[in-house]
């Protein structure tokens, strides 16, 4: 797999030739066919675009020439129209990607909580930086924006599934065991990290099967409810009373009010 | 004393939680079942009356906003949810479609039915694989059950429901980037009028609502508007869910009445997460609203009340720093996050946050001078208000709130000739001395 992504003086990513040449027949009907399917969930066309693009990446393992040719042709549009579209977006990736992103958030809260450590070891344990891949094809290594998982802080994502409470030791068995070609087990997801392939069809809309997998919440999910549980706390009963009477009162053993008094 | 009110997270243990089999064994789908009996106008005014504002961290009234679609002209309208959740310190929307999808379907439906909606959008940040899988799989359970599609329960009504994948912008979170970038463009607001009840999606008049805001419909349905207007507090009504994280004992998400105070949450929470390291600075919904400080606990945490103290109340996302943390650094990285999700279409906030970012990038370590701070609230003054979305505006919320509370730690920075904190300190986990290469 070769750096297809060229960095000119300017700061521009080129896309070189080979990224340009024509799919294979069968793999470009098959292309057609999914992006037929995309195409019809949608009452104007354009709107499957960002799919499309998944669907490209799912195919390429990156945005390639020759997916934004195709996209622009099924859709009508130009292909600077889609490739501006596509180097809008984060999760687009303009040169081949490794069979893994592995992203370790370093928003603040992640950052504060351990995720800057956490990306230190593992910059250092790989010898990549933001947006490389090692050279083996495996990790492709990013800082990544909030996930919106900050009660599991810090947090990693594996090719967008969730991998809670990390620390610098088990980040970095974590890219061992995917280098190594193990099967990882996300905190919360699917039963194994798929490939970076396998996930971009799944994101273009092309479900998998794995849906049932993993659980419906972790810990932290459920800290409220356990505390509430435990106080023996509820939400009132349904109640006909006109506007304006007394709040509802939890059968609790407390005996507190739900709800704020509003007098 | 506040209690905690478990609604939409009252099943989330349950070992299938996401299921329609387990939704329906919590009343699921039985509030639809009600709205099809009842007029969409009745519907529309059901929402208003429970006083339900919108949970995505606007707050504005969503039974009002649904009644300011014009009147039917006989073609499509549409409501898009806002399933884009990337404020940080949000963390409710994803394990709420993790682990209870069907209330965020079920309040699709009635949502739909009471506006005149035949095609539903659920728009999914990309970078959540899972989730989108739990989402399609559960419209699936629920167009198999009859509850959508065509004619449903022989009802004439007919509804269908897409569920889209971003790709990585938080902007996209902004209502019409979110449209912009559902009809396949770049995710860059737009100029507003029109709102999207007039011209939104496909310039047609079009709903966007935040996913909590849709999946508290059917309790209320079920359950009555005077139901919801019992909890909360007068103009804040209702439930919501409040996501506690950083350094407190067990972080996680806490259903409660709108005007419960930090105080009474971290005290169920468990406290702080080390006791000897009390709280320095929290957010109350999000980084894009105003920091508090300890003085703060006590403060309703409803619309009013922390609007009243200086701040928002967002998505009630409390990020929580102990006295370990270096609010410039905190600050800093924020400001790093708002730079490089700037979408670039409007000058004040594409120029103004590289140059916060330049500035508190020096000021973090140790360079830079006093006069620093009155150009980053110049720079702060100049972005507010002169953009077409908030994004400017949220990037100007952290560092116009930390330069008024913590003003001396700024000023530390510079006669310390860098940052006084260790961030090793305020980690979850001991730091050994070398990590193995």
């Amino acid at each position: 797999m070769g750096h297809f992504g060229l960095q000119t003086a300017a700061g521009h990513l080129t896309v070189p030739a080979e990224s340009k040449e024509a799919y294979a027949a069968d793999v470009e009907a098959a292309f057609r066919a999914d992006a037929a399917q995309i195409i019809a969930r949608y009452p104007h066309k354009r709107s499957a675009l960002l799919p499309m693009l998944h669907l490209v990446q799912s195919v390429d393992g990156y945005i390639t020439g020759r997916g934004i040719a195709l996209c622009a042709e099924l859709l009508d549009l130009t292909e600077a129209e889609v490739s501006g579209v596509a180097t809008f977006y984060t999760q687009f990736k303009r040169h081949p990607n490794g069979r893994y992103t592995v992203g370790v958030c370093t928003n603040t809260l992640c950052a504060v909580m351990g995720g800057d450590l956490i990306w230190e070891a593992v910059s250092a344990h790989l010898g990549i930086g933001h947006d490389e891949t090692t050279p083996d094809g495996m990790i492709t290594l990013e800082r990544v924006e909030c996930n919106a998982a900050c009660d599991f802080a810090p947090v990693v994502m594996t090719n967008w599934e969730f991998f809670d409470n990390q620390t610098p030791e088990s980040t970095i068995q974590l890219v061992d065991d995917l280098r190594a070609g193990k099967d990882v087990r996300p905190t919360r997801g699917a039963d194994k990290v798929v490939s970076f392939q396998d996930m971009s069809r799944v994101l273009a809309g092309f479900a998998d099967g794995r849906a049932d997998e993993g659980p419906g919440a972790g810990p932290a999910s459920l800290a409220g409810l356990e505390v509430a549980k435990g106080h023996g706390w509820t939400a009132p009963e349904t109640t006909s009373a006109p506007q304006g009477t007394t709040p509802a009162r939890a059968d609790g053993p407390t005996g507190a009010r739900t709800g704020k008094d509003k007098a | 004393m506040t209690t905690l009110t478990p609604i939409l997270t009252k099943f989330w243990d349950d070992p299938q939680s996401w299921t329609l089999k387990t939704y329906a064994k919590h009343d699921g789908w039985k509030a639809f079942a009600k709205a099809l009996t009842m007029k969409p106008a009745d519907l529309v005014a059901m929402t208003k009356d429970s006083g339900l504002r919108g949970r995505g961290g606007a707050g504005f009234p969503t039974g009002l906003k649904w009644s300011f679609l014009p009147p039917p002209d006989g073609g499509p309208r549409y409501l898009v949810v806002n399933a884009d959740e990337s404020e940080p310190g949000t963390c409710k929307d994803i394990p709420l479609l993790m682990a209870a999808p069907q209330f965020l379907i079920e309040g699709v439906a009635i949502t739909s039915y009471a506006i005149g909606c035949h095609h539903a959008f659920i728009y999914l940040r990309g970078e959540v694989v899972h989730v989108y899988r739990r989402l399609m799989r559960a419209v699936e359970e629920a167009y198999a059950a009859g509850h959508l599609g065509k004619n449903i329960h022989g009802s004439g009504y007919d509804l269908d429901v897409t569920v889209h994948a971003g790709a990585g912008a938080y902007i996209c979170g902004e209502e019409t980037a979110l449209l912009d970038s559902l009809e396949g463009r770049r995710g860059q607001p737009r100029s507003k009028p029109p709102f999207p009840a007039v011209a939104g999606l496909y310039a047609r008049p079009t709903v966007v609502n935040n996913v909590e805001s849709i999946a508290s419909v059917p309790p209320i349905l079920l359950h009555g508007a005077n139901w919801f207007k019992d909890m909360g507090t007068e103009r804040s009504t209702g439930f919501g869910i409040f996501s506690l994280s950083g350094h407190v004992k067990n972080p996680g998400q806490y259903e409660a009445p709108l005007g419960i105070t930090l105080r009474e949450l971290l005290d169920m929470a468990g406290g702080m997460r080390d006791p000897q390291r009390p709280i320095k600075f929290w957010t109350p919904g999000g980084s894009s609203t105003p920091m508090f400080t300890a003085e703060h606990l006590d403060v309703p945490l409803d619309f009013e009340a922390v609007g009243a103290a200086g701040s928002m109340l967002g998505t009630r996302a409390l990020q929580i720093f102990d006295t370990s943390v270096c609010v410039v650094r905190a600050v800093d990285r924020w400001t790093d996050f708002y730079k490089h999700e700037s979408c670039g279409k409007c000058t004040p906030c594409r120029e103004g946050t590289w140059w916060l970012k330049q500035i508190l990038g020096r000021l973090e370590h140790g360079e830079g001078s006093e006069a620093d701070l009155d150009t980053l609230l110049d720079i702060c003054d100049n972005i507010l208000g002169r953009s077409f979305c908030a994004l400017g505006d949220g990037a100007t919320s952290p560092i116009t709130s930390s330069i008024q509370y913590f003003r001396d730690e700024y000023l530390a920075h510079l006669t310390h000739g860098g940052c006084p904190f260790d961030p090793k300190d305020a980690a979850l986990f001991p730091i050994k001395e070398t990590v193995s290469a």
